[in-house]
């Protein structure tokens, strides 16, 4: 095996000069469960390290052999479409033998413990799980059961770490140095793993973090987390680089956190006149799936200019290909990453 | 059979410091305690040195764990109504209340609702009939405050003390936190700890309205304490608790998600934390229990908001208590009217106190005796507990329940 680090080629508006420590030591983890508690060079070597599967996803023939024989098992307890499609993508573009394993059709349905679940996950011998679960937490309880490397892909309203880093690329990619800008998260935060994920990923990189919402969908002691904390969407949009929205699922639209969803997008959906309010190069982003004229309207949505909608969704596949690799390295013995 | 426990520190009731006096037992019961030798018809039992003191009377688990009482020095322990099938018949009071006998006491406490759906009065007087010596809401609050009234008139007149859980459902539905920072950063739904106060405040104007005994079984919150604080001020018959883990434990101990912490009600700000210190100094709280509920792999290994809460405390309760002595905020005196003679009072059992005539529930303490808490050599029926590799200090040397050495 050859060392991962040559032939990448420099992330673009990363810092001058950035050194990563030498092989392992640019990611010291066994998993990735979050992004709370990551050093930002480990952050930054990520995303250095997706550069590379950008440009090759670009390319005609999106191959390389580097997971070729691992096996990698998507075990998707919570329903999803493109983040299950995204790592699936990934890994086979990678090399690997992809293997989805969705909740309905598991043994979970018939009772089975989560953890009875892990075991028998890895007793097949995976060589890297990724793993998303309605409940905060049960990535990790997972993660102590096996024997290889764990990628969250979203547990509850914790943590959606691919998510932060494909935000993050795609913003680093627009805007130059995360350093410094003002990101404004908007929507329901308190029920949001992508807002958390963002919210360390964003302020452990440097950037001014503001979230909006009404009061009732923001969690207790946001202060604590380096962020600001607005209820009223024009004053955090005001001067911001980067508008990120976030989904309001359905069940909270309707007299449980909030009366309706037209009073949602009168006082927090990003429109054209809203947005004059921000930057006037200000990006506008969404994880996805968006709810077209609540929380966003659908010409800010499709503004090709100023949206990065679909760059995200591009972002996330070479980001999930970069921690697939990086997380397999140990196993893998590549040089440096013993 | 008559016993004279010798060289011993007897801790009396009233006495600031343990005294050098000798303790007569006959049969089940406390004989004298003074400083009279040993008659010929008495088997003398030196204690070394050790102190002596009253079993310990636990207020309030969820389990009868016999060898996790017995280890911590409980003599008696008053059964939650949670039980299945729930506690809210005079044949299921009956028959817990012989469980333990002879060596271990249980006093079941009686459903105050029928399988505590908190609508219904249960059968109270009939219960009461049967050996129930107090009521309680077990794990829940009662939300509707007519059936509250309704509860605490009945129990009132039934001379019956009424032991509540104190957290506004319509606020903690749902949550398995406290909020702030570690429930936000954990992604976790939680509940303010304006819960807690939101309830004690009710209930307080009920026991106002129907001179009702209420014992508030496990206060946590600088709010909730205030309240009782003001209350007990203005001469209500209220009295309120605590365990252990809401004395020594915030809500940090959830990070990671670790499930042994999940208490209910939940672990506490840091500056709860330090209110309930104060309100055991000030003598707010009245009792301290463990909240015994060992748990099994099947309800504390899972992800967090899906396990069960509760903690095995029987075999930490005694030592982790200690530590309010060895930190100078109560007297040992004082700690044994909060681990035994305030719930022998709340229960009217004869108990509780090295007192003449009393039960002869004895225990002999090593109070300096260090050990470590660990999950695996559990003497508990489940090892659930969040102090685990804690070094511990105090270990029970002997227990005698009514005379009789265990």
């Amino acid at each position: 095996m050859t060392s991962q680090q040559t032939g990448s080629p420099p992330a673009t508006g990363q810092t001058a000069g950035h050194q990563f420590p030498a092989g392992s030591d640019a990611f010291p983890h066994r998993h990735l469960l979050g992004i709370a508690g990551l050093q930002p060079w480990e952050i930054l070597f990520l995303l250095k390290e997706a550069e590379q599967w950008v440009d090759l996803n670009r390319q005609s023939s999106k191959h390389t052999n580097r997971l070729d024989g691992l096996t990698v098992i998507n075990a998707f307890f919570e329903n999803s479409t493109r983040t299950l499609l995204s790592f699936e993508i990934a890994g086979k573009r990678m090399g690997a033998d992809v293997v989805n394993m969705h909740a309905a059709q598991s043994s979970v349905k018939k009772g089975e413990t989560l953890i009875d679940t892990a075991v028998t996950l890895n007793a097949m011998r995976a060589d890297a799980i990724v793993i998303r679960h309605a409940s905060s937490g049960a990535v990790q309880l997972i993660a102590d059961k096996v024997d290889c490397p764990v990628l969250n892909a979203g547990d509850g309203s914790h943590e959606h770490p691919t998510q932060a880093l494909l935000d993050a690329l795609t913003i680093q990619r627009r805007k130059g140095d995360i350093s410094g800008l003002t990101v404004t998260i908007c929507g329901d935060v308190m029920h949001s793993r992508v807002a958390r994920s963002n919210i360390y990923c964003l302020t452990t990189l440097g950037a001014k973090v503001r979230v909006c919402a009404p009061t009732s969908l923001l969690p207790a002691a946001l202060d604590r987390m380096n962020v600001e904390a607005f209820s009223d969407f024009d004053k955090a949009l005001d001067g911001a680089d980067v508008v990120m929205m976030l989904r309001l699922q359905n069940e909270r639209m309707n007299g449980d956190f909030i009366p309706s969803p037209r009073e949602f997008h009168h006082l927090y959906g990003l429109t054209r006149e809203r947005l004059t309010l921000a930057k006037p190069d200000a990006l506008i982003m969404h994880p996805g799936p968006m709810n077209r004229g609540v929380e966003i309207s659908s010409d800010v949505a499709d503004d090709l200019e100023r949206s990065a909608i679909t760059e995200q969704v591009e972002m996330g596949v070479a980001v999930r290909m970069a921690c697939l690799d990086v997380l397999t390295r140990r196993s893998r013995a590549v040089e440096g990453w013993s | 059979m008559k016993q004279l426990f010798i060289n011993a520190q007897v801790l009396l009731p009233g006495a600031q410091a343990p005294q050098s006096v000798n303790v007569a037992t006959d049969g089940d019961r406390i004989a004298h305690v003074d400083e009279a030798p040993a008659l010929r018809d008495q088997q003398t039992i030196d204690c070394n040195g050790a102190l002596l003191a009253p079993g310990i009377i636990d207020l309030g688990v969820f389990a009868i764990d016999k060898p996790a009482f017995h280890y911590g020095g409980i003599t008696r322990a008053a059964l939650m109504p949670d039980q299945s099938p729930v506690l809210d018949l005079p044949a299921m009071i009956k028959h817990n209340a012989s469980e333990g006998k002879p060596d271990l006491w249980s006093h079941p406490l009686a459903a105050a609702t029928k399988g505590l759906n908190g609508s219904e009065l249960a059968e109270i007087g009939l219960m009461k009939q049967a050996g129930a010596r107090a009521v309680a809401t077990g794990r829940n609050w009662i939300a509707n405050s007519g059936i509250m009234l309704k509860l605490l008139h009945y129990c009132r007149s039934l001379d019956m003390p009424v032991i509540v859980h104190s957290e506004d459902s319509g606020l903690t539905a749902g949550a398995v936190a406290t909020a702030g920072e570690t429930a936000t950063r954990l992604g976790l739904s939680s509940a303010p700890a304006s819960a807690e106060a939101l309830s004690i405040a009710r209930d307080i104007a009920l026991v106002r309205e129907s001179g009702a005994h209420v014992h508030f079984r496990q206060v946590t919150t600088a709010k909730g304490l205030d309240l009782v604080r003001a209350a007990k001020a203005e001469g209500l018959t209220i009295t309120c608790g605590i365990t252990p883990a809401h004395l020594f434990l915030s809500d940090i101990a959830i990070s990671d998600f670790r499930t042994f912490a999940k208490m209910s009600p939940p672990l506490r700000s840091e500056e709860d934390r330090q209110a309930c210190l104060a309100a055991i100094k000030d003598g707010t709280i009245d009792v301290i229990s463990s909240g015994h509920d060992p748990r099994g792999p099947e309800d504390k290994r899972l992800p967090f908001a899906e396990a069960e809460s509760g903690m095995a405390g029987a075999e930490t309760l005694l030592a982790l208590s200690l530590n309010l002595v060895r930190d100078g905020l109560i007297s040992l005196s004082r700690l044994f009217e909060l681990l035994s003679a305030t719930p022998a009072k709340i229960l009217g059992v004869d108990a509780g106190q090295i007192a003449e005539g009393n039960e002869a529930d004895l225990i002999v303490i090593d109070q300096d005796a260090p050990w470590q808490v660990d999950t695996r050599k559990m003497a508990a029926s489940a090892g659930n507990t969040p102090f685990d590799k804690l070094p511990a200090q105090g270990r029970v040397r002997a227990i005698y329940k009514g005379g009789k050495a265990l």
